[in-house]
């Protein structure tokens, strides 16, 4: 019962910065239908402009998250503007590609400024043991967990009681719509890719928090996708949803039957996701028409 | 110039170089291929092999993507199933080079179409997703499956040996690498003067169409895979025995996205633009280390930072050519060719 516990705390902090980072990319794909295979390099800028802040800066990790999440807007607007502004309307292969190349400019420019060493990562947050129902695990982890709800319980009511959320929802359904009732659907590309990046900025910062920075952060990005397919492309509860899921899963694997398996387990499922319901558990169905 | 082309016959319709201009470039381009080994240096033509093995690679996923539409992140596991499939054939159980080259292209072929049968129910990034979980696994399976393949250990392959002259220098790999190349583009031009070529570029442009029109669409995308994947798997068995290592690090996602950005580049859909592509994409790290080596005096840390520029470069270049020439090489060459042929009216 024990293993268990652990295992089910470990999978849900893993499965909580999964969603967070999911979430970003369900963001950027509900608002400007594009595709963000850099999302695992926003998680790697935030964790490396927190390091930097507060290691080579010596500043209180309060104000280096602040600054993180400034940086994170400027990039999310500077990608958005530069990257993605010119190829709207292009086949999607050229977006896909377009955010792939974005993904390798900015590993060479983190690996550049801060090398590709690992390093160790000052802990902001506490990681002193803490015992749950017979079953020890680090606060640190707690935390994680504990932020990432609520994040994604301010994200739920940013969507559904501010402006520019229920903007950006109008955006995401039908862009030409929301452009005759007057919302500046540039502005809402801009903010799309801002809270994505910040997100996965804070997402990065977590990840960092517990087992250190270095680049392989950015297979984080990778394990995204078994997420968002199966919590659906477009639905942002579906984000939150398959990310548990996954990180549940990946942690009961690993756990119970070890091998290795757990590292391929979430692409199997992805692959019969994909097979079985392609749209996800929560996603919207695409009719096409010819 | 040219105000026109009238054929007389349908066979010179059909041709595959039906203008002289065409057949004079293409013999010069063959001329050039036959002589340059003989004036180039051994690190170009480690370069030159490069490209020769890239270039198949290229044109394997330019049938898959840039004639069939079907996008596929799935390059690398595929080329790690070629090559060592013929690696291990020919350590394990002793086949001579050229069998377990034709035996590991079967098996790719095989693998491909197994990992297209997602293709029947899903569509661009959907597809491209799933190949993206397929060379996960590939590399997974490879890496774990330590009684077949070493695990993460190195498999050492023997050279070849051709009509008794054992190929272990680049000067003699060159000629069968590029005599490959040759086989490769021309088996991939014919393929698309069949009817098999015409129903996958009609799967591409309008798969709902074609399938009215009677193409089965499942048969068809299945044979695409397999066809793409023989020359991806041709080109990973060309690695084992080039390299005589054969490693799973070769094989990883960077490589898959590596081909792709080969092909788009150097333009979707053609032949001629995978060689383009191949070229370009192997030629620029040369060139960056080239020029870093050069630049060493002035700037002595430049040798660290070297593979961050070259992975920045390879982005930015992406980037670059589809904000700014999104059809690749391919219609750049086109435009210069218009250009000299529309002359003086070339506006």
């Amino acid at each position: 019962m024990d293993l268990f516990i652990q295992l089910t705390l470990t999978g849900l902090t893993n499965g909580a910065i999964l969603a967070l980072a999911a979430l970003g990319f369900v963001l950027i794909y509900k608002s400007s239908d594009v595709i963000n295979f850099a999302q695992g390099e926003f998680l790697l800028i935030g964790a490396y402009v927190l390091f930097s802040m507060m290691v080579q800066f010596h500043l209180p990790w309060t104000i280096g998250l602040v600054i993180t999440m400034i940086v994170a807007v400027a990039i999310g607007v500077l990608v958005e503007r530069l990257v993605l502004r010119p190829l709207i309307g292009e086949p999607i292969i050229s977006v896909i590609m377009a955010t792939i190349g974005l993904s390798s400019l900015l590993r060479a420019i983190v690996s550049t400024i801060w090398g590709n060493q690992p390093r160790a990562f000052p802990p902001f947050i506490p990681s002193k043991p803490v015992h749950i129902l017979g079953a020890t695990v680090g606060a640190d982890r707690l935390w994680a967990i504990g932020i990432a709800i609520l994040m994604l319980v301010l994200f739920n009511l940013f969507f559904t009681r501010s402006k520019e959320g229920i903007a950006m929802r109008a955006v995401a359904d039908d862009q030409q719509a929301a452009m005759s009732m007057g919302i500046s659907v540039k502005r809402i590309f801009a903010w799309a890719w801002s809270i994505a990046a910040v997100t996965a900025a804070i997402g990065g910062a977590l990840v960092a928090n517990i087992v250190g920075v270095g680049p392989e952060l950015a297979g984080f990005g990778l394990r995204v996708f078994p997420v968002v397919i199966l919590g659906g492309l477009d639905s942002i509860p579906g984000a939150i949803i398959g990310g548990l899921i996954i990180g549940l899963l990946e942690a009961y694997v690993g756990g119970y039957i070890g091998m290795g398996l757990n590292q391929v387990i979430s692409f199997i499922v992805l692959i019969v996701i994909l097979m079985v319901r392609p749209y996800g558990l929560f996603g919207q169905e695409i009719i096409e028409r010819v | 110039m040219v105000s026109g082309i009238f054929h007389t016959s349908y066979k010179s319709d059909m041709a595959l170089r039906r203008t002289p201009a065409q057949k004079i470039r293409l013999g010069l381009f063959i001329l050039f291929i036959l002589v340059f080994p003989f004036f180039a240096s051994r690190y170009t033509l480690t370069l030159a092999n490069q490209v020769a093995i890239a270039t198949i690679g290229a044109i394997g996923l330019n049938i898959l993507t840039g004639y069939t539409g079907q996008i596929s992140l799935g390059q690398g596991g595929f080329m790690a199933v070629g090559a060592y499939t013929a690696g291990l054939l020919t350590v394990r159980l002793g086949m001579p080079w050229w069998a377990s080259i034709i035996i590991a292209s079967l098996v790719t072929a095989g693998v491909g179409a197994l990992f297209g049968i997602p293709s029947l129910r899903l569509k661009g990034l959907y597809l491209a997703i799933a190949t993206l979980a397929a060379q996960e696994i590939i590399l997974w399976v490879v890496t774990h499956w330590k009684a077949l393949t070493g695990g993460v250990e190195a498999l050492v392959v023997p050279d070849p040996t051709l009509f008794g002259i054992r190929i272990n220098s680049e000067f003699n790999f060159y000629w069968l690498a590029w005599a490959l190349v040759g086989i490769t583009a021309l088996a991939t031009v014919n393929l698309f003067r069949t009817h098999y070529g015409r129903a996958f570029i009609a799967i591409r442009d309008q798969d709902i169409a074609a399938e009215v029109m009677g193409i089965n669409l499942f048969r068809y995308k299945l044979l695409s895979f397999a066809l793409s994947s023989f020359f991806v798997g041709l080109s990973g068995a060309l690695i084992a025995h080039y390299r005589s290592i054969v490693t799973w690090e070769r094989f990883t996602i960077d490589v898959s996205v590596l081909y792709l950005a080969m092909i788009i580049i150097g333009g979707l859909g053609s032949v001629s633009g995978s060689l383009f592509g191949a070229t370009f994409m192997t030629l620029l790290p040369a060139l960056l280390n080239n020029l870093g080596r050069s630049l060493r005096g002035v700037f002595p840390q430049i040798t660290s930072i070297m593979p961050f520029i070259q992975q920045a470069t390879f982005g930015l270049v992406i980037i670059l050519f589809l904000i700014l020439e999104p059809e690749g090489i391919k219609k750049l060459w086109e435009d210069v060719k218009d250009y000299f042929r529309l002359w003086p009216f070339s506006y």
